[in-house]
């Protein structure tokens, strides 16, 4: 009898579980996999032909290099003064510091066409900082200058932090050691505490990759968008459907979806080992 | 004078907490000395400060009769242990004892050698490739002391060396660290809330509390002839017996203690007594005290005997079992107590007073069971 009851509670588990795993595959299924699978089904539609026209269009490519130099220089700059910031934010102690570790979160917060039009106010036509760039013969505005600006500063937070708890983590033992033994404070840092912080900042600097890879909004707003000009990837996918050229749409977006696959496969292999690193 | 250390008035205080006050002592070269005292008495701050891991407020740092008070953690060139080893967890046993050679750009056969002796020395050298998270405690302990002594340095200063280890291993790496010290004679300074490893362990022991120092003397000294009644009470255990002086002796009830030299007549005092200095006989002596046996608690080859004072006073009595056979609870008998440490009474109170909250950022984490070694005995904290 009671053997019965036994064997009816472990299957209702059973089935409850099976649910569970239906509902959380279906999801992303439906929402990542399908979008995907579309991409790659009219991408690929009339075979490898139009890949190779695609390609070979002057304003495509000038678009990828663009959307390549502003994810280089973006992630360079976030690289070096993520790390900076991270450390001052775990080694120093000073007054409205709790402010700043608050405000480095600010753009996850703001939207990114927002972050466009504080650019557009700072450095457009009577803005505060444009007579000074004038005068030196800078284009900020509608040129490169403002759209790596923009990107790195919607990318500001990831290197920070991923990095801030790796220090944490680590403490300040091994850095004094370091310093007995006769380290100054650039060996302590590069081989100390830069060895013992590399996953996490791979990680944060994947992150910060993809996203510049990804933007759209701010990118948008402060660009232009002039074709072969200031016409990252993401802005010609955009420029693609409005002129009914889905196909070369759908190229464009397939070969930055892969690209964000390969990132987030390094992403995954990193977040692993750094989850390993801290123990 | 090469590797002697010289500490004079070092002061420092983290915001309104005051954890070192005034703080002088020397180690001759070739020497080791221990800093004892419990936590949050500033033992560590010290350390640190010579170290340059710390900047004292004043006072002054001098290492064979060099000054470093000024001078940078790099530049002054002292080897550190930490307590929780610190060993660089990326790099393996071989690359963490090279470390402070390969910064200071030493030659790389050179190194190799060096390296070489110390994993030798420290008898590592099998596990020279692995890294510190496969090592065990003991062994991180001795790696991290290689480290520290690569680079030859004048002075070898150690935090709680032992304070993260169970007890089998701390007393095997004492005894190393002492065989260690005999062959390589550098001067060692390290601190510890363990009184035996103090004594143990160090030529000299500076016994601090409250950021001061108590007492200063060997090891005899300090456990025999102690300055204050802290030393008294956290040196060892000790029986504390409160009476009033009449004619340079402390008295309970009918009974009395020398030793109350310069503790004006009517005063109150406090005697600090040894459990194995406490004599039981059956006849009653010069200057011997009846006492009531209420408990009996037999350790292999002594015993601990629970007794009481004609005035109530609880007193206990550690014994070679040979001693006393027979005497058991319920027995009425007479005690000798020998060489008791009197303080007057006002003095004790000066020494509990300030008992507080234990420093914040100084022996973070060390284990308080060594100061309840023996707690049930000394309780020395007259209320």
């Amino acid at each position: 009898m009671s053997a019965q009851i036994q064997t009816n509670n472990a299957r209702r588990g059973r089935v409850q579980r099976t649910l569970m795993v239906a509902v959380a595959l279906s999801y992303v299924a439906v929402l990542l996999l399908a979008p995907l699978a579309g991409i790659t089904y009219y991408g690929l539609k009339s075979g490898l032909g139009p890949i190779g026209d695609t390609f070979r269009q002057s304003d495509i490519q000038h678009a990828f290099y663009l959307t390549f130099v502003i994810m280089l220089v973006t992630v360079a700059v976030n690289t070096v003064f993520g790390v900076i910031v991270a450390l001052v934010l775990t080694r120093d102690h000073f007054p409205g510091k709790r402010l700043v570790s608050a405000l480095v979160d600010l753009p996850l917060a703001v939207s990114p066409v927002i972050v466009g039009l504080m650019a557009v106010l700072l450095f457009g036509r009577g803005g505060w900082f444009e007579s000074f760039f004038a005068a030196q013969g800078i284009q900020v505005i509608f040129a490169l200058p403002s759209m790596i600006l923009v990107t790195i500063f919607i990318s500001i937070p990831f290197v920070i932090r991923e990095v801030v708890p790796v220090l944490e983590e680590l403490g300040t033992e091994e850095e004094q050691a370091a310093w007995t033994l006769g380290a100054s404070k650039l060996q302590t840092f590069f081989r100390v505490t830069l060895p013992n912080i590399r996953w996490g900042l791979l990680y944060g600097i994947a992150l910060s990759a993809a996203r510049a890879i990804g933007e759209v909004g701010a990118v948008l707003i402060v660009s232009g968008s002039i074709q072969g000009q200031t016409e990252t990837a993401t802005l010609y996918i955009l420029r693609a459907f409005d002129q009914y050229q889905e196909q070369q749409g759908y190229i464009v977006a397939l070969t930055l979806a892969l690209f964000s696959i390969v990132l987030l496969i390094g992403i995954e292999t990193f977040k692993r080992k750094s989850t390993r690193e801290v123990r | 004078m090469a590797g002697s250390i010289d500490v004079r008035g070092l002061t420092k205080s983290f915001g309104t907490f005051q954890a070192v006050q005034d703080v002088s002592f020397s180690a001759a070269e070739g020497t080791i000395t221990a800093l004892l005292g419990p936590s949050g008495s500033g033992k560590s701050t010290v350390l640190r400060m010579i170290a340059g891991l710390e900047q004292p407020d004043s006072g002054s740092v001098w290492v064979s009769g060099e000054e470093l008070t000024d001078a940078s953690v790099q530049d002054r060139r002292l080897g550190f242990v930490f307590q929780h080893y610190a060993l660089f967890r990326h790099m393996t046993v071989r690359r963490n004892v090279a470390f402070g050679l390969s910064v200071r750009r030493v030659d790389k056969s050179a190194q190799r050698e060096r390296v070489d002796e110390l994993l030798e020395l420290v008898g590592l050298a099998p596990f020279a490739h692995r890294y510190p998270d496969q090592l065990s405690g003991g062994q991180r302990q001795r790696v991290a002391l290689a480290r520290a002594l690569a680079p030859r340095p004048q002075v070898l200063l150690l935090d709680e060396p032992f304070g993260a280890l169970d007890a089998r291993v701390r007393q095997e790496l004492r005894d190393w660290l002492d065989d260690l010290h005999r062959e390589l004679g550098v001067t060692s300074l390290f601190v510890t809330h363990d009184q035996e490893e103090a004594l143990e362990l160090a030529n000299e022991v500076v016994v601090m509390n409250h950021g001061k120092v108590e007492q200063v003397g060997e090891a005899d000294q300090i456990y025999n002839q102690p300055a204050t009644p802290f030393v008294a009470a956290f040196v060892g255990s000790s029986n504390v017996l409160r009476g009033t002086v009449w004619e340079r002796h402390v008295h309970f009830g009918r009974s009395a203690v020398a030793g109350a030299h310069s503790i004006p007549d009517g005063r109150e005092a406090v005697a600090y007594i040894r459990p194995h200095d406490i004599e039981i006989t059956t006849a009653p002596g010069e200057m011997s005290f009846p006492i009531a046996v209420e408990r009996r608690t037999d350790m292999g080859w002594m015993a601990k005997l629970h007794l009481r004072l004609e005035d109530g006073q609880p007193l206990v009595a550690q014994l070679p079992n040979e001693e006393i056979q027979g005497v058991g609870p319920g027995q009425r008998l007479h005690a000798n107590l020998r060489n008791p440490k009197v303080f007057s009474d006002d003095r004790v109170h000066t020494a509990s007073a300030a008992d507080g909250e234990p420093a914040p950022g100084d022996d973070r984490d060390e284990d308080a069971d060594d100061q309840a070694e023996g707690s049930e005995l000394a309780s020395a904290r007259p209320a």
